[in-house]
């Protein structure tokens, strides 16, 4: 494989640091007192999420990373297996509860996420930044309750449990930020 | 800007762009704009006119113009950038520093906010490497030496060239806290940092000058210039060398400058990127915020 160099940086380059997997988050062009050219860039490291800030000189080389990102459909969960299907070949492909981790929380069934391989191997699943979900338990809130500003714990269909507002009623539809878990708004009413 | 510059004695001067020796600095690469055969660049600063005219007699001298730089561009490069550059007859580096002092508080009145206080934090070089990577640094380290040094600091340095592996420990380390609580003067360069400079008599390791960081941007560059045209002759052909080395393109050497180094006095310049000082009056993160037209606007 061709090696990139400075010049090739760009978002979401992927890049071998150390051993590991990177993928280039931000770079800039930083050119100090009357010194050469480096590029200040962070990447976050793919296995584990660890963010690095790295200046690199004009013209280091890099090798590039084996890493692979597809597009799959979550179809369900086996034992402690999710199985997902490429939605281009119809390859299905399963992976350990501890691959998908967290994001299980907010993976209902027929969701498209994108599942990342590395040197062929599938190490991780991220979701889309958004979701929409029915709430399917909570308590009534208090009619009238809107001033306290106060939350509840509220069920969605995959078991994850979200703080909502009090005037949330089960079976409304709730836009959920994946990356924090925290509702949004509500989308649709029951 | 000018009425200040003004009203201490300065003359304000325009010199040319199209120059046939531009900046012989090894990581600076002129744009070229030939005619015909007549082979021309543009200027990366007003430097070396400016200091033929201080070898004609003015001892105080200012402009404000465009320098061209070919590939530099980024959140505080263009690769034509305004600016600001004077020179003052005398020893006094300092007297440099508190030009910048002034300067700083002309802008931030020009938009009605109160001028940063003065004097300035000042430090050294050497300080800022020991603070911020326990690393001694003499000046004079091979760079072997110097390698062995930034691996101590936890700073890996492929880098072959002494200001390479230099710049990595100060980006990596240092750069990211200066002028970041305040504006900061860093003084006491290391000679190899230092072409134009002229060595300091109580410790010939170091070079006459210093670095103005503020906001997180580094704002100026001043010199106590070296005006020995024999000293400057030899760099000048050293850097030539290491740029040929690299198979960057050679200029000729400025003979009218050297000329004029003989018969110049003690002088003191300095170099301010005028965007950068427009983005630090004004909160602006990005240089492309303050300029009309930003190179890929163009």
């Amino acid at each position: 494989m061709a090696s990139y160099d400075t010049s090739d940086i760009r978002k979401g380059l992927k890049i071998m640091m150390d051993g590991a997997p990177y993928t280039v988050v931000e770079f800039q062009f930083v050119k100090p007192g009357k010194g050469a050219a480096f590029t200040r860039t962070k990447i976050k490291n793919l296995l584990t999420g660890a963010v690095l800030e790295r200046n690199f000189r004009s013209g280091e080389k890099f090798e590039p990373a084996n890493v692979e990102v597809k597009t799959m459909q979550y179809l369900y969960k086996e034992g402690d297996s999710f199985v997902f299907m490429d939605t281009s070949d119809y390859n299905q492909v399963a992976l350990p509860s501890e691959t998908v981790g967290e994001s299980s929380n907010f993976m209902p069934e027929n969701l498209n996420v994108e599942v990342l391989f590395y040197n062929e191997r599938a190490v991780g699943v991220t979701l889309p930044n958004f979701i929409e979900l029915p709430i399917v338990e909570t308590d009534p809130g208090f009619r009238g309750d809107t001033a306290t500003g106060t939350t509840k714990p509220a069920r969605i269909g995959t078991g994850a449990t979200v703080n909502v507002p009090l005037f949330i009623n089960v079976g409304d539809v709730v836009k959920i930020d994946t990356r924090t878990g925290e509702y949004l708004e509500r989308v649709g009413r029951a | 800007m000018r009425a200040w510059f003004d009203g201490q004695g300065f003359l304000e001067v325009e010199t040319p762009s199209r120059v046939r020796a531009p900046g012989q600095e090894v990581h600076l690469d002129a744009i070229a704009a030939p005619d015909g055969d007549d082979r021309r660049f543009l200027v990366t600063s007003p430097e070396y006119h400016m200091k033929r005219l201080c070898g004609a007699g003015f001892e105080r001298l200012y402009q404000l113009g465009r320098a061209f730089r070919a590939g530099e561009r980024g959140a505080h490069h263009q690769p034509e950038f305004t600016m600001l550059e004077w020179y003052r007859a005398g020893h006094e580096l300092e007297a440099v520093a508190r030009d910048c002092e002034a300067i700083l508080a002309v802008a931030a009145r020009a938009v009605g906010r109160p001028p940063p206080a003065a004097p300035f934090e000042r430090t050294t070089v050497r300080a800022l490497l020991r603070k911020h990577t326990g690393v001694e640094l003499r000046g004079d380290e091979t760079v072997e030496e110097l390698r062995a040094l930034a691996a101590g600091a936890g700073v890996a340095a492929g880098a072959t060239a002494w200001d390479d592996v230099f710049f990595q420990m100060f980006l990596d380390r240092v750069e990211p806290h200066l002028g970041t609580t305040g504006p900061v003067f860093v003084f006491d360069w290391p000679a190899p940092l230092g072409a134009l400079a002229r060595r300091r008599e109580d410790d010939p390791r170091v070079v006459e000058r210093f670095e103005l960081y503020a906001g997180g941007l580094e704002l100026v560059n001043a010199f106590g210039e070296l005006i020995d045209p024999v000293e400057q002759r030899r760099r000048f052909e050293e850097e030539t060398e290491v740029r040929r080395a690299r198979g960057k393109v050679t200029y000729p050497v400025d003979e009218n400058l050297l000329e004029a180094l003989g018969r110049m006095p003690p002088t003191c310049g300095a170099a301010m990127g005028f965007d950068r000082l427009v983005m630090l009056t004004l909160g602006a993160k990005d240089i492309r915020d303050v300029v009309a037209f930003a190179d890929d606007e163009v």
